[in-house]
């Protein structure tokens, strides 16, 4: 590019504000403060504007960092009433000797003063204290003449690398002291041309460019034979937000898109308050089994669940206490309030039983269901753990379903959720046999991370459904381990805690 | 969780280095390994396993695992002279059942006693319940004199030095002077008689299932030969504790002696002959998708210490897991290894389909994302607290029971976690726009859980010249994207400024409410931002 060319393009780049401030830059160094004084333009916009120029080459920026030393609200309080010692002085002068406990009365000091204000006196030998008093022993000419800690805190702001001896004395004693002194660090900003910013300035800048294409300069045509202001297209912009779905919805999203996709069916059940029946013993969970204590799981105080019909009542409570088609069961006696008591689902495995039974009722099978959302555990909450917790949930209910399809499925699945390498190993589950457990492998901790477990319902959970054993294969994997995972969210309490700047800031979730 | 520790060098002189392969291994078998440090290991041990709960039951299952170790069986001797434990008439409506066993031949070291005080320990919080469901004792018998009886007496008329103390207790004393005895008080609480077990001397040898005697109660490293009972009402749970622990006591070296438990009913007790149960190989086959041969089948058995006689499978007398023959499934998958299983998609053909109100909820959420609202997600827990800054004299709350944070009842509205959540956002830019969409909770007698779930959506605006115009254009503009009409009517409510708010409806249904939070509620949250917000139920709105 030819060097009037290129000049002529860096002039017609300079918005409003570098051509406003401009004009009062010289190729000495000048304080920003004056700059800004002289353009009229406050200090924001001047200090931008500098910033817009010091990129286009034409000036340069000299940036000091200098530590002032100011008065700290202590040092303000005593400028005006004196220093703790200068009072206790100016009362000792008046009365030669003062009672230790009348002291601090007299001089209307608090305890931490007296204590600083004897120790100054006493290093000073201005002061004696014996048999409970205070005496005066330092001499008329040493009570006028002001000490280096007063001469020093009026002399203030001044620059700590600027100190004289005497005052990086009298600055020592004073710092340890509450509050007195502050030390502030500035920067001091000053500017000067360039060679290239000499000659842009002597260039005309009053030169009429459109600096807004507007709807009245289209109609009325005015940008005819007229040029824009170049922009500075790399410098950067204010950030702003958009309006988007909570992080923990995206990714459900996307794992019910695998599962729909996969050819299954959302289950008609979502309901959280659920009955001890449907949480426990429909999935064949004996009722003194520990997970049924209280402090296990969040039971709802005053009210009473409504069983299904007696039937299947009878038949799970068989199953449970002498069990079914060759099970031994249990061996207890099953217990109606237990069953009625109303909890918080604790699994999604509910809405599968509840599922199955419409299953059964529709006669629909090979059919396939999922179901994903929050589950409820009675804990104290820490890093690893919380009250709600999200779940994933399956059934496949076919006669010919068997223990490969189960791995299958949960392989197929957690591919598409991005984890190729998972493990399946051995598990227990009271309403599965075999049972298994998915491990995932943590990309960055490189060892295995447990998700949750999976099987194939036990007889005694699909007879009392089905009037005889149909392979349902089953699954309930946790949720939250794969997304704090992927939105590195290292404490569970992040998940919900509704940090609007995280949301704002928070990517999409992809995979 | 049940968690249990080994010593490492005892473990690899006995089965093999402690390397990922043995790691990965006692994995497969399913015992998760937890953790190896540089003396110990630690594994979990699932509920259905009470066998493995000791190193020895461990280390037995481990080796038949690797191919080491064939089906365990144990000889049980025939009850000698007075090798009867008598349970008496009181004790029937207490703790009505026993199961007892003799072993000798004990070698006893303190690594030893360690294990069996561990796993004694271990079958109280697993099987026992926390001792509700059985307790056991284990006594020098050379301290004891048979037989012995199994009664019942009043608190007061039980006299005996419990372990730790050195001064004789009554019952009653025990229960309200001794660490265990307070511990485990709430099991007797309400009988009138206490359980006990005493000697041909008249010694009392333990009450269960709180405490044992000092004098004929503990075991040390002199002691050859154990007496050992479990107590409860559950006599099949008894009976397999006392398998696990004779098996235990066996494989340390000990010889098994049976008693005579008498009873309206007398048996013979331990029992230690294996279980039988009829299995096709087919069934299995079917269940993992597998196509084994007899041969095969019997080769994953006997490595998950299982036998094989004519059409059915052996099981040893510890285990207490099978109950049924899927469950025999589940030992060969695992003899099997579950690594080694080729996952398969099958090839039936379902349509998938999601759910039509969630379909709603999501179109919901678009047309509110393209207003630029900010989706936020909240506990379905609330604090009642928290909802008394806005419902200052709501009583139906659905409170639960013994929550251990502060969370303890379920919310009834969306509209207090929306502002919960604007007043901890207050340094966060404004404006401030955001919805959630979530199920708030009512009582309803009719529902048959006695709670209804209704789906809800809440959408607040905060900067500081919102007002109810602004948040109006937003119903409006929902609505029409919903193809939906709806119409306000003008309502004063103490939550919102007055003149300032309105019922919204839907096909006459009052479905929500709209309009400018009341300066009063938002002090109450110590928002210094002013907010509109409206709530409504999308149940309507469905497609």
């Amino acid at each position: 590019m030819d060097k009037t060319f290129d000049k002529k393009t860096l002039v017609e780049s300079l918005s409003p504000i570098e051509r406003k401030v401009l004009p009062h830059l010289s190729d000495s160094f000048i304080g920003v403060d004056k700059i800004s004084e002289k353009s009229g333009t406050d200090m924001t916009t001047t200090l931008r504007a500098l910033e817009f120029l010091k990129n286009k080459k034409l000036v340069d920026l000299d940036v000091k960092e200098k530590k002032i030393i100011q008065a700290g609200i202590n040092g303000i309080y005593y400028l005006k009433k004196q220093l703790p010692e200068r009072r206790l002085l100016n009362e000792l002068e008046k009365k030669r000797e003062i009672k230790l406990d009348e002291v601090g009365k007299v001089c209307d000091l608090n305890e931490n003063e007296l204590r600083i204000a004897f120790g100054v006196l006493k290093k000073k030998a201005f002061i004696e204290i014996s048999s409970g008093k205070i005496i005066l022993t330092a001499s008329k000419q040493e009570l006028t003449k002001k000490m280096l800690e007063e001469l020093f805190l009026e002399k203030l702001p001044v620059e700590f690398d600027l100190l004289e001896p005497e005052e990086k004395y009298a600055f020592k004693n004073l710092e340890s002291r509450k509050d007195i002194i502050s030390i502030e660090d500035k920067r001091i900003i000053s500017v000067k041309l360039t060679e290239l910013g000499k000659e842009i300035s002597k260039s005309n800048l009053d030169e009429n460019l459109i600096e807004q294409l507007n709807s009245k300069i289209l109609k009325t045509n005015a940008w005819k034979g007229k040029k824009f202001r170049r922009y500075d297209v790399i410098s950067p912009v204010p950030r702003i937000y958009g309006g988007k779905k909570h992080f923990v919805n995206q990714t459900t999203a996307y794992a019910k898109k695998i599962w729909i996709e996969m050819g299954f069916k959302e289950m008609p059940y979502n309901n959280m308050v659920v009955s001890g029946f449907w949480n426990f013993d429909a999935l064949f969970t004996a009722q003194d089994h520990p997970v049924r204590e209280m402090q296990d799981t969040f039971f709802i105080k005053g009210i009473e669940a409504k069983l299904p019909d007696k039937k299947i009542v009878e038949s799970i409570k068989k199953a449970h206490e002498n069990g079914m088609d060759g099970s031994k069961g249990w061996q207890y006696n099953w217990n109606e309030k237990d069953a009625k008591k109303v909890l918080l689902r604790t699994h999604t495995t509910c809405l599968s039983i509840q599922t199955l039974k419409k299953i059964a009722e529709n006669k629909e099978y090979p059919s396939k269901y999922f179901a994903l959302g929050k589950c409820f555990r009675n804990e104290t909450v820490d890093w690893s753990h919380g009250v709600e917790f999200n779940q994933t949930e399956g059934i496949v209910v076919d006669e010919n379903a068997n223990f490969r399809q189960l791995l299958g499925y949960l392989k197929d699945f957690f591919k598409k959720m991005g984890y190729e390498k998972i493990r399946i190993r051995p598990a227990y589950f009271p309403y599965t046999e075999p049972s298994l457990e998915i491990d995932i492998f943590h990309p960055i901790h490189k060892k295995w991370v447990e998700l949750g477990g999976a099987g194939m319902f036990r007889p005694e959970v699909t007879i009392p459904i089905f009037g005889r054993h149909i392979p349902v294969l089953a699954w309930g994997p946790g949720f939250d381990r794969i997304l704090m995972e992927f939105f590195n969210i290292t404490d569970f309490r992040e998940i919900y805690k509704n940090d609007i700047a995280k949301l704002r800031d928070m990517k999409f979730w992809k995979r | 969780m049940t968690i249990l520790t080994i010593d490492k060098k005892q473990f690899e002189k006995k089965v093999g280095k402690m390397d990922k392969e043995m790691d990965n291994t006692i994995t497969m078998m399913g015992t998760p390994v937890e953790s190896v440090s540089d003396n110990e290991i630690s594994i979990e041990v699932f509920p259905n396993r009470p066998d493995l709960l000791s190193y020895q039951g461990f280390c037995r299952s481990l080796l038949q695992y690797l191919g080491k170790k064939k089906f365990a069986e144990y000889n049980v001797n025939k009850p000698l002279k007075d090798y009867v434990v008598k349970i008496e008439k009181p004790v029937k409506s207490v703790r009505p059942y026993t199961a007892c066993a003799i072993v000798k031949g004990l070698k006893l070291d303190n690594e030893k006693i360690k294990e069996i005080i561990d796993i004694q320990e271990k079958l109280h919080l697993t099987l026992g319940r926390k001792r509700k469901k059985l307790a056991i004792g284990i006594y020098p018998l050379e301290k004891i004199k048979l037989p012995i009886r199994y009664t019942a007496k009043k608190p007061d008329e039980i006299k005996f030095i419990p372990l730790e103390f050195d001064k004789e207790l009554t019952g009653a004393q025990i229960l309200r002077q001794h660490p265990t005895g307070r511990d485990y008080a709430f099991l007797l609480e309400g009988y009138d008689l206490y359980p006990v077990f005493i000697d041909a001397n008249n010694k009392v040898l333990s009450m269960p299932p709180i405490i044992n005697s000092r004098e004929t109660g503990k075991i040390d490293e002199n002691t050859k030969e154990v007496f050992i009972e479990c107590s409860g009402s559950n006599l099949v749970y008894l009976k397999k504790t006392i398998n696990i622990i004779a098996s235990t006591l066996a494989d340390m070296g000990g010889q098994i002696y049976a008693m005579e438990i008498q009873d309206s009913e007398n048996f013979i007790s331990p029992d230690l002959k294996p279980e039988k149960i009829k299995v096709n190989l087919s069934d299995i086959n079917k269940t993992l998708g597998l196509n084994l041969n007899e041969k095969d089948f019997i080769k994953y058995l006997q490595k998950m210490g299982l036998e094989y006689e004519k059409g059915e499978v052996l099981i040893p007398a510890y285990r207490a897991d099978i109950l049924h023959w899927v469950d025999i499934a589940e030992e060969v998958a695992i003899g099997y290894g579950y690594e080694n299983f080729n996952a398969e998609l099958p090839k039936i053909s379902t349509v998938g389909e999601e759910d039509k109100r969630e379909v709603l909820k999501n179109i919901i959420r678009e047309i509110l994302v393209g207003l630029n609202l900010l989706e936020v997600s909240s506990f379905h827990l609330a604090i009642k607290d928290d909802i008394k800054k806005m419902n200052y004299d709501f009583k139906d709350f659905i409170e639960i029971e013994n929550s251990k944070t502060e969370y303890n009842v379920l919310r009834m509205d969306l509209a207090s976690n929306l502002l919960k959540i604007l007043s901890e956002n207050s340094d966060s830019a404004y404006p401030q726009k955001m919805f959630e969409i979530g199920k708030v909770f009512s009582l309803d007698k009719s529902n048959s859980n006695g709670v209804e779930e209704k789906e809800r959506l809440c959408v607040a605006l905060s900067h500081d010249s919102v007002n109810f115009t602004e948040l109006k254009s937003v119903l409006d503009y929902l609505f029409k994207m919903l193809d939906k009409s709806y119409r306000l009517e003008q309502f004063d409510n103490f939550n919102f400024i007055p003149g300032r708010s309105a019922k919204i409806f839907v096909d006459n249904f009052e479905i929500g409410i709209i309009g400018e939070v009341a300066p009063r509620v938002l002090s109450n949250w110590k928002l210094k931002m002013p907010v509109s917000a409206f709530e409504l139920n999308i149940g309507f709105l469905s497609l």
